[in-house]
């Protein structure tokens, strides 16, 4: 891999968990990029924040639990999950819902997040 | 410029698959380089051979076969994605002793890897469905 240049990738997360397998290929891309050194962001917009929900249990659904997946992260290097706060308050959330790793993000720095980072992937 | 596309929605649902063969057309015939097309998800499902269609419905795979056999364009599936959605070359066919290959020519299986080298190399990455 050519290490020349290190690229920002913003991930963004639109998604819920569990609808369909794609916001679970977008963490997997998260886990693939922060094992390959390739700095990411991820940005959860709208219904993407409900894959952030602690109390998550995917046991009846045969799935793997995206909690899980995230609570990873940090071992990839992946500190900061960034949340649109508006999608949040909409859902009847709050911050302290979140786990840790979760920093509030309004729509003046989410504009910044996708004008700054080289590529933006979409889930 | 060196353009890399992440393709997620499946050739049969919605318009981003074509949306993206199109784009991937336009990239080479504008003089840029298509450097990897990295198909994710039900992407992958891009590659299935044994996809059969009513006449009168577009064959985005078959464009994108084109496209690989005409301009040696690197079409990746994942190979999670593919296998999960029964895409297999000889090799897995093989593995997983299933009964036959059922990947399209042109296309080839990869990690995610492929996608992150892709982020690394590339001037432009866009995604197409999701």
């Amino acid at each position: 891999m050519a290490e020349s240049h290190k690229t920002r990738t913003l991930l963004v997360f639109r998604h819920p968990p569990y609808s369909s397998s794609l916001s679970r290929s977008g963490l997997d891309t998260a886990l693939a990029a922060g094992a390959f050194e390739q700095p990411v962001t991820l940005l959860f917009l709208s219904d993407g924040i409900l894959q952030l929900l602690p109390q998550q249990d995917s046991t009846s659904l045969g799935k793997r639990n995206h909690g899980k997946v995230l609570a990873s992260l940090p071992l990839y290097d992946i500190e900061t999950l960034w949340v649109d706060a508006a999608a949040l308050s909409d859902c009847g959330y709050a911050i302290n819902d979140l786990p840790e790793a979760a920093r509030l993000a309004d729509q003046a720095l989410i504009r910044d997040m996708l004008a700054q980072h080289d590529h933006i992937l979409a889930f | 410029m060196k353009y890399s596309l992440l393709v997620l929605s499946a050739p049969d649902s919605g318009s981003g698959n074509l949306a993206a063969v199109r784009f991937a057309e336009a990239v080479i015939d504008g003089g840029h380089q298509l450097y990897r097309v990295f198909f994710l998800d039900r992407g992958a499902a891009t590659g299935l051979a044994s996809t059969v269609l009513p006449q009168d419905e577009q064959n985005v795979a078959g464009l994108w076969s084109a496209l690989a056999k005409k301009h040696g364009a690197e079409l990746i599936l994942c190979i999670a994605s593919a296998l999960k959605q029964g895409v297999l070359d000889e090799t897995e066919a093989t593995r997983y002793e299933q009964a036959a290959a059922t990947m399209l020519p042109g296309f080839e299986l990869g990690g995610l890897g492929l996608l992150v080298e892709a982020m690394a190399d590339s001037d432009r990455m866009l995604t197409f469905g999701g």
